[in-house]
């Protein structure tokens, strides 16, 4: 059996195994010696935004995403963070209008700028007809993905009903429809691991009928 | 209360509450997004520090040496734990890799540090300054290479890694008609989409844990052990987890790691495990080899049956049961399983969903449809001929209910597989070609014991409490409607608090037994709790009967929560089991079918159509339920056609850790799906006359897609995932 002992390690196996950077065959050094660092306090910036209609101005070390603004300094804990890279939806607000992963843009970016978060949707006495309708259709199980994706429901028919076409859009010249096979491409950068999705799209339907 | 006779009418078949396809209780806090989760308990504990993970860069071997200095230096930095410096730690039962590593490194990305800053963002940067020196160790990593060295494990859950009945050999060697193929499953990741967090508090020499736990006994007592102190000593609170699937059935990184952090920090502290960490830091569903051998006379009639399965994990660590479901399954005389076990040093394998049954059936259900293909049998009808309704290897124990037949042959008819052509690769619709399969669903019931306190007030209001936890199953939804059936309340009546292990001990959500068996002890509760309140109102108990919010006995009428006027009443019980599951074997049924297109030029898969027919006992909720269902068949989905952890040989890790790499189903993915829960009540189950259907769900779907890709190309893919890859330059030739 081979074992990483027994053969040389190239240039390539180095780069291809990417998990370790080896140098010799047996010992894994620390990386290249670095100046300590000097303890000064990390740069901060002030951003003023709104979020579910509420002003507020924070002093924010630079590098705090916009998820964690809301989650780790606001408390609005309502939006998720999954995977704070991108990759699952959890995160997804709705910013001056648009949709986006707050784990993948710095909160500082947003300055003056309207955010809405699931918390400013509804509450538990007074709900959207989108969280109404995850209700009634089960569009969610354990709870984690259901904020982004109620938010990214709710952009979703915003953006059909403005015309914006999509990758199963078949005539671009024509106005998308709300079909499952809309939803679904358009829904998919929101992961649900419990794999509600077909209770989802059911949801998302009856909203849209509801609306028209 | 003991349940050792099967059960005979009682409030819950009334069914005024209980089998409704409510609304979850819990639904207006999930979608608002007021339900709180692990990391989100801004209100439970003051001045909460944050912990950020450092993981082994190398998958086995030593630490030579660690250098904390610059990271100590940085801004904010709090504490630094390490091995070195945490004090001596124990191993938690459930665990098989400990939870910090260090000197001795035992699989990539074991937690080795934990930085505590101020901030989020000052623990992250100060981790990545913690320089480490390793020596690199000898690793075995390659499954397929170690089938050699691969031993018999010692039984695990009490069942024998091997069983044989009559013989095998001799009678696989004369049946006419034969399969020998091998199967290969990959390693699969749970991928839940709550990332393993906990906050810690110490009070003195108590500590609390906010956490995300299904188990939180078993949790209490490994982090006990761990840290060695008193059970008594630990707290755990896990009221909403945001997924599980198995991956948080134990105490992970993050809990230990909190509340050592907390402990050097003399704080509150806070640990996520970040989700590129999750992949190789907690465990898995180990990769399996499984060889399956079926021969049958020309009738069709199953005569041999063999199936054996090798799998690999850490010293210690188990084998995965991918040969549980073949003894229980097909009638057959002659039959044979064998599970072997590797050492590999890849991160921890352990249960995932539906664990042996799940990859089990993968290769099972593709063999039958081997079978059936060879015997020129339609393979439903092969399946219905070999059923049994007794335990193939004891056949004095009968299924206490087995209705796979019933639902083989009503999805058939309601899938319309009557148009399915025999002959692989001849239906088209434009660019597609369209197939079907099917595949036998099978996963035993579990029962375990299970204690609930509910509590009467003057308002007539019952608050249910038990250490019971919510996955995602609707456990909050289906104890109110329990409590409710049992009280002859409304279901807004009903208060539901769980996940807490000050609360009674519970079975916990773990193996599909969550349902049956946390309602069973709710109803043990309530049995107690109507006998208080007819003694406080001076009625006979035994005549007593509870509906709409008052209680009658005797030509007497009172408001039940006339019973607490001076004083709340609290009743507490365990239902505890006899021995029916040995007298009876339990388990859960179903058939699924799935329609794919097959790009006939790229080769790309689509899951057009899936429909599961399912036959579990009495279904609690069948609006929850149904979504169990649909949720495993994504998850099935997910593994006949994209998920796998791909294994770096050489170094020992997985490759694709994160949800770029590692795939899991999207909407686009999934289409509209289809469930039909048979009408079944299983009174040798519990009161509940109920048994599981989460892991029901996921079994056998994956053959299911698989023989449907088969159906509709011609090609045969044994080694999963089934991408595109495995059919180009196979596929039929449509020009």
């Amino acid at each position: 059996m081979q074992t990483p002992e027994e053969f040389e390690v190239s240039r390539r196996g180095v780069l291809v195994g990417g998990a370790a950077s080896v140098a010799t065959a047996t010992l894994v050094p620390a990386g290249p010696a670095m100046a300590a660092p000097t303890p000064v306090p990390p740069p901060t910036a002030k951003v003023a935004f709104s979020v579910n209609g509420q002003a507020h101005e924070l002093e924010l070390d630079t590098r705090v995403s916009l998820l964690d603004a809301l989650r780790e300094h606001l408390h609005l804990t309502g939006t998720k963070k999954g995977c704070d890279h991108g990759q699952c939806g959890a995160c997804t607000v709705i910013a001056d209008g648009r949709r986006i992963n707050s784990c993948l843009t710095l909160a500082v970016m947003h300055e003056g700028e309207k955010i809405t978060t699931i918390e400013g949707l509804g509450t538990p006495d007074r709900m959207h007809a989108m969280q109404d309708a995850f209700v009634v259709h089960d569009g969610y199980q354990c709870g984690y993905c259901t904020p982004g994706q109620i938010c990214s429901a709710v952009a979703v028919l915003g953006e059909i009903a403005a015309g914006v076409p999509s990758h199963v859009t078949a005539d671009l010249t024509a106005k998308p429809k709300v079909t499952p096979a809309e939803l679904r491409e358009r829904m998919s950068g929101n992961i649900c691991r419990c794999g509600a999705y077909s209770n989802i799209i059911d949801a998302i339907v009856d909203v849209a009928g509801a609306k028209t | 209360m003991k349940f050792d006779t099967p059960a005979t009418t009682n409030p819950i078949d009334q069914l005024k509450v209980v089998g409704k396809p409510t609304n979850r209780i819990d639904g207006p806090l999930k979608t608002t997004g007021t339900a709180p989760y692990a990391y989100e308990r801004h209100d439970v504990a003051a001045n909460q520090a944050y912990g950020y993970v450092v993981g082994s860069a190398i998958a086995k071997g030593r630490i030579a040496s660690m250098n904390l200095e610059d990271a100590e230096a940085a801004p904010g930095v709090l504490a630094i734990v390490t091995a070195a410096n945490a004090g001596k730690l124990g191993k938690g039962d459930f665990n098989t890799a400990k939870l910090l590593g260090g000197p001795a490194v035992d699989h990539y990305h074991q937690a080795i540090a934990l930085v505590v800053a101020e901030s989020f963002e000052q623990a992250r940067a100060a981790a990545a300054l913690v320089r480490v020196e390793y020596a690199r160790g000898k690793g075995n990593f390659d499954l397929a290479k170690s089938l050699d060295g691969a031993i018999k494990p010692p039984p695990s859950f009490g069942t024998e890694a091997d069983s044989a009945v009559g013989n095998f050999a001799g009678a696989f060697a004369g049946a006419p008609v034969q399969v020998d193929a091998r199967y290969f499953t990959p390693d699969h990741a749970h991928a839940m989409m709550e990332p393993h967090a906990s906050i810690a508090a110490w009070e003195g020499d108590k500590l609390t844990l906010w956490t995300s736990n299904q188990m939180i006994a078993w949790s209490v007592g490994d982090m006990a052990k761990t840290l060695g102190i008193p059970k008594e000593n630990v707290r755990l609170d896990s009221p909403y987890v945001g997924g599980g699937f198995g991956g948080k059935l134990f105490i992970r990184a993050d809990a230990v790691l909190a509340a050592l952090g907390a402990r050097a920090a003399k704080r509150p502290v806070k640990v996520a495990l970040p989700r590129a960490f999750m992949f190789n830091n907690t465990p898995h569903r180990p990769a399996t080899i499984q060889r399956i051998r079926l021969g049958a006379t020309a009738e069709g009639k199953i005569t041999a049956i063999g199936h054996e399965s090798w799998s690999g994990d850490l010293p210690g660590g188990g084998p995965e049961t991918a040969v549980g479901q073949t003894r229980l399954l097909y009638a057959g005389e002659n039959r044979m399983t064998a599970m072997r076990l590797a050492v590999l040093d890849l991160p921890e394998g352990n249960a995932m969903r539906a664990p042996g049954e799940a990859p089990g059936l993968m290769a099972l259900e593709i063999a039958v449809d081997e079978l059936a293909e060879k015997l020129g049998m339609d393979p439903v009808a092969l399946r219905i001929l070999n059923d049994t309704q007794v335990d193939p290897e004891k056949p004095e124990r009968r299924f206490s209910q087995r209705q796979l037949n019933e639902c083989l042959q009503i999805g058939a008819d309601k899938f319309g597989w009557a148009k399915r052509s025999a002959k692989p690769a001849q239906t088209r619709d434009g660019r597609w070609l369209v197939g079907m399969g099917v595949a036998a669903a099978f996963r035993n019931n579990i029962n375990g014991p299970s204690a609930a306190r509910v509590r009467l007030d003057k308002s007539g209001v019952v608050t249910v409490e038990t250490d019971m936890t919510d996955i995602g199953t609707g456990t909050y939804t289906i104890i109110a409607q329990t409590a409710a059936e049992m009280m002859g309340l409304p279901l807004d009546k009903v208060v539901v608090k769980l996940g807490d292990s000050a609360f009674p001990v519970s079975a916990g959500s773990g193996g599909q037994w969550g349902a049956n068996s946390s309602t069973a002890g709710v109803y043990a509760a309530c049995v107690k709790l109507r006998e208080a309140v007819a003694q406080k109102l001076g009625m006979n108990p035994s005549d007593a009967a509870f509906a709409d919010g008052k209680v009658r006995s005797g030509g007497r009428s009172a408001a039940l929560g006339e019973a607490a006027a001076d004083g709340e009443l609290v009743a507490e019980d365990r239902m505890e089991y006899g021995d029916l599951e040995k007298t009876y074997q339990q388990s859960t049924f179903g058939a699924h079918y799935a329609e794919v297109g097959v790009d006939a030029m790229t080769g790309e898969i689509r899951v057009r159509r899936m429909l599961a027919v399912c036959a579990a006992g009495r279904i609690l909720n069948p609006k929850a339920a149904r979504s169990q269902v649909i949720g495993a068949m994504t998850m099935g989905a997910g593994a006949a056609l994209m998920e796998e952890l791909a294994v770096d040989k050489r170094f020992g890790f997985f490759v694709n850790h994160d949800l770029a790499g590692y795939e899991v189903p999207v909407h686009a993915d999934i289409p509209h799906q289809e469930v039909i829960f048979l009408d079944e009540t299983d009174p040798t189950t519990s009161p509940m006359k109920a048994k599981g259907v989460g892991e029901l769900g996921i079994c056998g779907v994956a053959a299911a897609v698989a023989n449907a890709v088969y159906n509709a190309t011609g090609v045969r893919v044994r080694n999963y995932p089934i991408t595109l890859d495995k059919l180009l330059g196979e596929l039929p030739d449509i020009a």
